[in-house]
Parts: C-alpha cells; sequence; structure tokens
C-alpha cells in the first residue's frame, strides 16, 4: 500500500513539471499588470522556464525563442472563472457526468469534489480560449427531491487551474444559507445558524458531544471542520439577502472564519459592515432583478458601490454550471458600464480573486518571476468584440482549439461549399 | 433565470397569431349554432383585444447619428424623423417640425426597437416563486388550448429592465415542457395594469411547439407519452391528424350552410383543435424549440406532412450544421450566442452558431434572449456573434448585425410590414444608444415605441417602477 502510494507520488511530481517548451517574448504589448505597477505600455515580456523572466523595452529574444510581435495589444493575467462545476459537470442534467452534490441526506464537510475533478473536460478547453485560467471548483448543496439531499454544508473545493491542475492546498468550503437553502435546513433559515452552531460545538467541545444518533458529524468531519475553524481554508457563505449576509458576519466574526461571501445580491446594503470585517464578495453583476426575496435590492450597481466602500470584490455567474464562465468577462465590463472603474473590474477579474482563495503566488498579476499566467488579447479585455489569441498558463502556451472550434471548422467547410454553390 | 437555468427548465412555445379568420355571418336560427359557430370564427385579434393606443405626441427628430436603418443599410450623420407615431423620414438634413422635440445624436448610433421573440416575461416573472411559475401547463404533453397570454404579469419587473435594454415589442411564450405547449403572444412593451394594454395590435399569435429533451423528460419521469424522441413525433402527428379532420367538419359544415341547408349542424368546438387548426389555415404562426439538426430535419419533412410553415426554431443550438436546410426552407435560427452544454442536445454549441445561419444564402439569424437577464442586452450577444463569426472569416458588418434583432424577428412574426427597420410608415419604435451597441459598454439612452418617449435613462421617473418593487426597502432595479 506504502509502495502505491509512493509511486503515485513520485508520478504526480512527474506529471506537474512544466514540460521544457521554447521561451517566447511577446513585443511591444500594453501590459495590465494587476498589481501597483499599473499598466506598462510599450512593453515587452520574456517567458520562460515557465515564468516571466524578464518585462522591460527592447528585450532580446534568446535562441529558439518565439517571438509574437504585441503591436500594442493588450496582455493582462489570466482570468478568473468564477465559481463554477467546472471539471465535474460535464454535461447538465446527466447523473452519470455530475458530480458537485453530495446527497446522503447528512452534513458531511469531509465531502471533497476535488477527487473527481476531470482535467480532460471539453469544457477546460473553451473556457481557455475565453482567457480564463483558474476557477474555483465548487460543490452545491441540492434538496433530494423523493430520496436524501444535502445540507447546509455542501462540501469542499479547490482551485483548478485550466490547464488541468489543482492547486494544493487551496481548499474551500461551501454553505448555503438565505431563502433558497431553507429545503437544506428543515424549512426555515433560522435553522441553518442553529445547525451551524451544533456542527461547530461539536468541533470545538468535543467532551460535551452527543450520543452517536444526535450528532450532526462524523469524525472526519469533525476533523474537516476543526481546519476551518482553526483558519486553514476558506469558507465560502452563499448569501444574498442584507439580514443573511449581516448574520454570516456575525459568525465569522465570533468563530474567527476566513470568510468570502458568494452571490451577496444586496451586499451593497451592507458594505461598510463588510469592509470593516474584511469579508470579499465574490458576485455576479449582472444581478439586477428580484429573482427572489432575497435579492429585492439586486442592482446593476452592486459592484460600483461595493469597490466604493472597500470592500474585495471578485466576478462569477451566479449559476455555477461551467459551459460558459467564459461569461464573466462580459459581467465585468457591464459593471464598469454602471460605474465600476475598468481598473478595478480587471482586478475583479485577476489579482483580487487570486488574493482571496490564497493562490495570489500563481496567478492573478504580471510580475517578474511569476509564473507566466497571462493572456494577449485583439483588443480591449473587458470589451465583448475583443478575443483571446494567446494563452500561457505557468509559462506554456495553450493551445487555440477546442472541442468547440473543432466543430466550427468541420461545418465552415460545408457552409463555404454551400455559398460557392 | 439564467438561460441554462431555463433550458433545464424545460420551455415550449405556442404562438397563434389571430384565431381564425372571421367567416360569413352567421345566418343559422339554431342560436347554440349560432353562438358556437360565432365564436370559432371570430378573429383572433377580437377575442381578448389589444386596449394598447397609441399616445398622442409631439414629432421628435433625431439629428446627425449613425444610423443602423435595418434595412442593411448604414447612414453616417444621418436624421430619424417621427411623426404621429410613425417613421415619417430618415436621411440627411431633415427639417425640425414645429413643436416637435429635437435629440442631438451627436456620437449617438440610432437603430430599431430590439424585438425578442423567446421571453418569459410575466409567464415566468420576478420573483421566480412557485406563486408567480405560469410558464408550461405541464399535465399533459399537448396543450394548445392555454395561452400565454392568460398568465402574462404586466407587473413583472423584467419588463422595464428588458426596456433599458432597448426592447420594444416581446414574444411571450409558455415553456417547453409539452410537445404543444400552447399559444404566444406578442406585446409592446409598455408598462400598463393588464396585458391587453400591451398586446401588440394586429400581430398573429404564434403556436409554441417543443422538440426533444424535454417533452420526453418530463412525461418519461412520470412514465407516460411520451419518452421517447419517436414518442414526440408520434404525439404531434397525432395531433395534426385531429386538426386536419376538424377543419374539414368545419369547412364540411361552411359548405352546407353555403348551400342553404339549414339542418347544417356545426363540429362540436374544441378550443385545442380551435388554434391547431387556425394553424394549418396560417392564422397562427409556428415557432418552434429544437436543439438537433437531425430533429429540426424531422420537423421540416411533418411541417410538409401537415401542410405548416415553421416560422422559426428556437434555440436551434445546432442550426450551423443545416444552415442551407434552414435558408432553403425560410425558417429562422432564433438563438443564444454562447450558451450550451447544459444538457446533452445542447453539448454541441458553438459560438459561430449565429454568424452561420446568417452566412447561408437567404438565411435569417435572430438572436433571442429565453432570459429576463439576455432580454437586457441583446445587442452583446449580437456583438459576440460578430466577433466570433470574423474570426472565422465572415464579414459582419453593424448594419448587417442589427437585422438579427430587428427585422429577423419581425419577420418570424409576420410583423416586417409594420415594424423592424426605420422605414417610412413603419411603427416609430428606435432606440438611440450612447455609442456603438455593438459594444459591452453600450447602454440605450432613449427608447421610443410609436413615436412616444417610454425610456430617459438621464430621467428614470419617466419609466414607472411596477407595483411590486414600489415600497419595497431595498427595491434598485436598474436605478440606484
Amino acid at each position: 500500500m506504502k509502495s502505491i502510494k509512493t509511486l503515485l507520488c513520485a508520478l504526480g511530481v512527474l506529471a506537474s513539471l512544466p514540460l521544457a517548451a521554447a521561451p517566447v517574448l511577446i513585443k511591444n504589448a500594453t501590459v495590465h499588470t494587476a498589481s501597483s505597477a499599473g499598466v506598462l505600455e510599450h512593453t515587452d515580456v520574456l517567458i520562460s522556464d515557465g515564468k516571466i523572466a524578464e518585462l522591460g523595452h527592447d528585450l532580446q529574444a534568446p535562441a529558439g525563442a518565439e517571438v509574437i510581435d504585441a503591436a500594442g495589444q493588450p496582455v493582462t493575467p489570466g482570468l478568473f472563472g468564477g465559481f463554477s462545476h467546472l471539471g465535474i459537470e460535464e454535461i447538465g442534467l446527466e447523473p452519470t457526468v455530475d458530480d458537485y452534490s453530495l446527497k446522503l441526506g447528512s452534513m458531511r464537510p469531509e465531502f471533497d469534489v476535488t477527487p473527481a475533478f476531470n482535467p480532460e473536460s471539453v469544457i477546460l478547453g473553451v473556457a481557455r480560449l475565453g482567457g480564463i485560467t483558474f476557477a474555483v471548483i465548487s460543490a452545491t448543496a441540492e434538496p433530494g427531491g423523493k430520496g436524501p439531499g444535502g445540507t447546509i454544508i455542501a462540501g469542499q473545493g479547490s482551485v483548478a487551474q485550466l490547464d488541468g491542475i489543482i492547486v494544493p492546498k487551496s481548499h474551500a468550503l461551501f454553505v448555503d444559507v438565505g431563502g433558497d437553502a431553507s429545503a437544506l435546513s428543515g424549512g426555515s433559515r433560522a435553522a441553518q445558524y442553529m445547525l451551524l452552531d451544533q456542527a461547530i460545538s461539536e468541533v470545538r467541545s468535543p467532551k460535551s458531544l452527543l450520543p452517536n444518533d444526535q450528532r450532526l458529524l462524523t469524525p472526519a468531519g469533525r476533523q474537516t471542520l476543526q481546519q476551518y475553524l482553526d483558519g486553514h481554508g476558506i469558507v465560502v457563505f452563499d448569501a444574498d439577502r442584507a439580514s443573511d449576509i449581516r448574520q454570516v458576519i456575525a459568525l465569522a466574526q465570533r468563530e474567527k472564519l476566513h470568510a468570502v461571501i458568494k452571490g451577496g445580491a444586496e451586499a451593497w446594503r451592507v458594505a461598510p459592515e463588510l469592509a470593516a470585517a474584511h469579508i470579499a464578495v465574490v458576485l455576479d453583476p449582472l444581478q439586477d432583478l428580484p429573482d427572489s426575496f432575497d435579492i429585492v435590492g439586486a442592482t446593476l450597481e452592486n459592484a460600483a458601490r461595493l469597490n466604493r466602500a472597500g470592500v474585495k470584490i471578485a466576478f462569477s455567474l451566479s449559476d455555477p454550471q461551467p459551459h460558459n464562465i467564459r461569461k464573466v468577462r462580459q459581467t465585468a465590463g457591464i459593471a464598469v458600464a454602471h460605474g465600476l472603474p475598468w481598473e478595478a473590474a480587471l482586478a475583479a477579474l485577476t489579482s483580487n480573486p487570486a488574493e482571496i482563495f490564497g493562490v495570489a503566488g500563481r496567478n492573478g498579476t504580471i510580475a517578474r518571476g511569476r509564473p507566466a499566467d497571462l493572456v494577449l488579447w485583439s483588443a480591449d479585455p473587458l470589451e465583448v468584440t475583443s478575443l483571446a489569441q494567446r494563452v500561457f498558463i505557468e509559462g506554456k502556451s495553450q493551445p487555440m482549439q477546442s472541442r468547440q472550434t473543432l466543430l466550427r471548422d468541420r461545418y465552415l467547410e460545408k457552409l463555404r461549399a454551400n455559398a460557392a454553390r | 433565470m439564467q438561460p441554462q437555468a431555463l433550458g433545464t427548465l424545460i420551455l415550449t412555445a405556442l404562438l397563434t397569431a389571430c384565431a381564425a379568420t372571421s367567416g360569413g355571418k352567421t345566418t343559422s336560427s339554431d342560436k347554440s349554432a349560432a353562438a358556437a359557430a360565432t365564436a370559432q370564427s371570430t378573429a383572433p385579434s377580437e377575442l381578448y383585444p389589444s386596449t394598447y393606443r397609441v399616445p398622442q405626441g409631439a414629432p421628435t427628430l433625431i439629428r446627425n447619428a449613425t444610423v443602423l436603418t435595418g434595412t442593411g443599410t448604414r447612414l453616417d450623420d444621418a436624421d430619424v424623423l417621427i411623426v404621429d407615431g410613425k417613421i415619417q423620414s430618415v436621411g440627411q438634413n431633415l427639417q425640425a417640425p414645429a413643436g416637435g422635440q429635437v435629440i442631438d445624436g451627436k456620437g449617438h448610433w440610432v437603430t430599431p426597437g430590439l424585438i425578442d421573440v423567446h421571453s418569459h416575461l410575466g409567464v415566468y416573472p420576478s420573483p421566480g416563486v412557485d406563486a408567480n411559475s405560469d410558464g408550461n401547463e405541464a399535465t399533459s404533453p399537448a396543450t394548445p388550448n392555454v395561452w400565454a397570454e392568460h398568465s402574462v404579469w404586466p407587473q413583472d419587473p423584467g419588463f422595464r429592465t428588458a426596456l433599458a435594454g432597448g426592447i420594444t415589442s416581446l414574444q411571450i411564450l409558455p415553456g417547453s415542457a409539452n410537445l404543444i405547449g400552447g399559444r404566444s403572444v406578442v406585446l409592446k412593451n409598455v408598462p400598463s395594469i393588464t396585458y391587453q394594454g400591451m398586446k401588440f395590435p394586429g400581430a398573429k399569435q404564434g403556436l409554441k411547439m417543443a422538440c426533444g429533451e424535454n417533452p420526453k423528460r418530463v412525461y418519461g419521469e412520470r412514465n407516460t407519452f411520451p419518452s421517447t424522441r419517436m414518442g414526440n413525433v408520434a404525439g404531434y402527428r397525432e395531433q395534426w391528424v385531429q386538426a386536419q379532420e376538424y377543419l374539414r367538419d368545419q369547412q364540411e359544415y361552411e359548405q352546407k350552410k353555403a348551400n342553404g341547408d339549414k339542418d347544417a349542424k356545426p363540429p362540436k368546438r374544441d378550443i385545442k383543435l380551435d388554434t391547431l387548426a387556425a394553424v394549418l389555415k396560417g392564422d397562427i404562426i409556428v415557432h418552434m424549440h429544437c436543439y438537433r439538426a437531425d430533429e429540426m430535419a424531422t420537423i421540416l419533412d411533418m411541417s410538409k406532412e401537415f401542410g405548416y410553415h415553421v416560422a422559426a426554431f428556437h434555440h436551434a443550438v445546432e442550426a450551423y450544421k443545416i444552415s442551407d436546410l434552414l435558408a432553403e426552407n425560410g425558417v429562422c435560427g432564433a438563438m443564444w450566442a454562447d450558451w450550451w452544454g447544459f444538457k446533452m442536445e445542447a453539448y454541441d454549441g458553438i459560438p459561430e452558431n449565429i454568424a452561420f445561419v446568417d452566412a447561408a444564402p437567404n438565411g435569417c439569424a435572430i438572436v433571442h434572449s429565453d432570459s429576463a437577464e439576455g432580454v437586457q442586452r441583446l445587442n452583446q450577444e449580437a456583438a459576440k456573434a460578430i466577433a466570433y463569426g470574423q474570426r472565422a472569416g465572415l464579414t459582419i458588418p453593424p448594419e448587417r448585425a442589427i437585422k438579427w434583432l430587428t427585422a429577423n424577428p419581425a419577420r418570424s412574426l409576420g410583423l416586417l410590414d409594420r415594424v423592424g427597420t426605420l422605414e417610412t410608415g413603419k411603427m416609430g419604435d428606435v432606440v438611440v444608444w450612447n455609442g456603438n451597441p455593438f459594444s459591452v459598454y453600450a447602454l440605450a439612452d432613449y427608447v421610443f415605441i410609436d413615436g412616444a418617449l417610454r425610456y430617459d435613462r438621464s430621467n428614470p421617473a419617466l419609466t414607472p417602477q411596477s407595483d411590486f418593487t414600489l415600497g419595497q426597502p431595498a427595491a434598485a432595479g436598474v436605478y440606484p
């Protein structure tokens, strides 16, 4: 058993070794660093050994390097794809390829979707072509219908890079509160805090554990929750209504949790409290209708108002289906159209999520010595008519091909033949 | 609701144009027969009639704008004059009429009002609580008897946010749970207490039908018919056969009556078959939810078997595989820009779909929303399709792409003679954009419907809030 483990570890190490790729020199780009270095005009970017070896002017191409003339086009860090079922939901409504939800009817924080992650999912290729290089693979709690369902603790996920690598030690725990989670907590949102209190006390006060049949958590579940209560890992609370967000802030402060708000449609109403508590909000900038009574205060200005109040924000589609996460770039542009400064919108797609999820050392900014995680765009990266021309993850040039481009090319031939008829 | 969510939710739409054309005057002395015959032959526009009236107002001249006419033309530094609710002229150096308002269009772009042919606003409104879920009569696979308009809640706040996106007309469809989901209705996007006050005067209703996964899943999961795609097709055909018989009985009765047969009895009235017979007579327009290329081809054969026309395949995620077949049959594709994969029949979606349908000779591409979010920015959906199309080597200037949002949807609704372009005599449905509409930063500054200013971005008070959001402490909507 031990030897197999050792072997697997060795294989893992091998698999994660960057392939020896030729250096790449991008000439004359407008480099949006998404850092305090700001925008670097007419700048060359040298990518070598997986890293940004140099940023500057008139850089010389090393022998064998590929040279790309950017002609002033923008280069940004690779974009964040938000919370999604990337690699764990190949097709909606198809249970054999949907792995994001645990429906055992019991609270299992130790449930981790990461082992189900499929780096070969064709969705990764589609999203990469949209300039997405990292995302948070998320567990989602669902009610059971006729059988057992999930609970308000959906389970854990991790940051994944779109080259198929799960980033080590980037775990997050997903907790669902609010009206849409009432079906997961016996019919009342008040019970959500009651259940969380009980689960936490099972960890914090092991001596007063209830009899087995009245406990919420298994020993493994207590161990998992313990880590988050010790400040290792992020607890993502899916909350929209202002009053629910206030409850989460209070809980996070009392238990010293590293909390992040997901959704946060009414977060702008609680902005000063969120800023004071240093709780980030990962929101969908397009939410502007009262789809439910939890988001009567939804507005297209949510992002702008939170940013103005000093709340750290990042963007994600509200639907975790992974197929169209490339659309998150459009949501950033729309936030700009509704008052968010352009640079803040780019940060909400790059450096902010990298910081929020603890991967700032590898994703989210462009700086010398950092892994080369970046995108060359045809034009303004927040504009819907712009497209990614080149994508690099850990310095490796990603193929600008996906199952979709193959379908396109197959039927483009037919289209051309018909048009010529 | 997200498009994917809606997709999984099942959308079926039944669009019915005016029910039946009015027949001859009833002379029968048999009162019940007369009543039945009258009801049957009443023009649909006379049933639950539109009470929408064009407000009287001053003329409007928009000056020096970039104008996309919807006919494939772009005019720079051009003027648009709207008088008595209609487009009077488009050109250069038009004279401002006395007493009219003048809008400086410098730096602005002007387009026809946008038309969404696939909306569930009002039938799946916000808030999306169970009590408001009125879009799918999912209790029987064939419900041509239901009319979407009888579910429309005019207080849906989504109408207002759609207006901010330049939407001036919408087709509201039933969902796609059923093979035959019911009749659709075309609305003008104006605030009203009743849906009749929004109803597009004289527009035909549509019939919403649905292919594929949704009907077979909804009924298959209950171990009832249909549970397969072959079951779906059998289900439609059974309905069309009944409709043919019903129509024949009606025609025989009308013939007898015309021949002076005083004993002639009208066939027993059936409101399901009223709808289907109206389709066969061309009075109701078929809009069909269909994803896969092979299924669309099957449906086209079925439409030939029974002698009706499919105006548009909706969603049509694989339309790019058969763009020639659709064009040859005069069928539009109403599509999303980039949604795909949310179920098996959407797995082959590509973002070049719209551009490919457009590129086929005589192709008819429509950008639709099927979503309260997407309807707010159909212009951006089109912009994405332009970009992907151009990457594939297709040239799509803005004056061509605007047709996907205006003239082509108008054509599929049978309304191209009244809306969809900025041609003289058409309804004064006009959007003034703050720049090129095919941009993520584009916003509508002014929206006119029949010449009346219904939305002004700088004057939120012009567009009334929904009764629902009024007084909600946090209600924000599109405005702060």
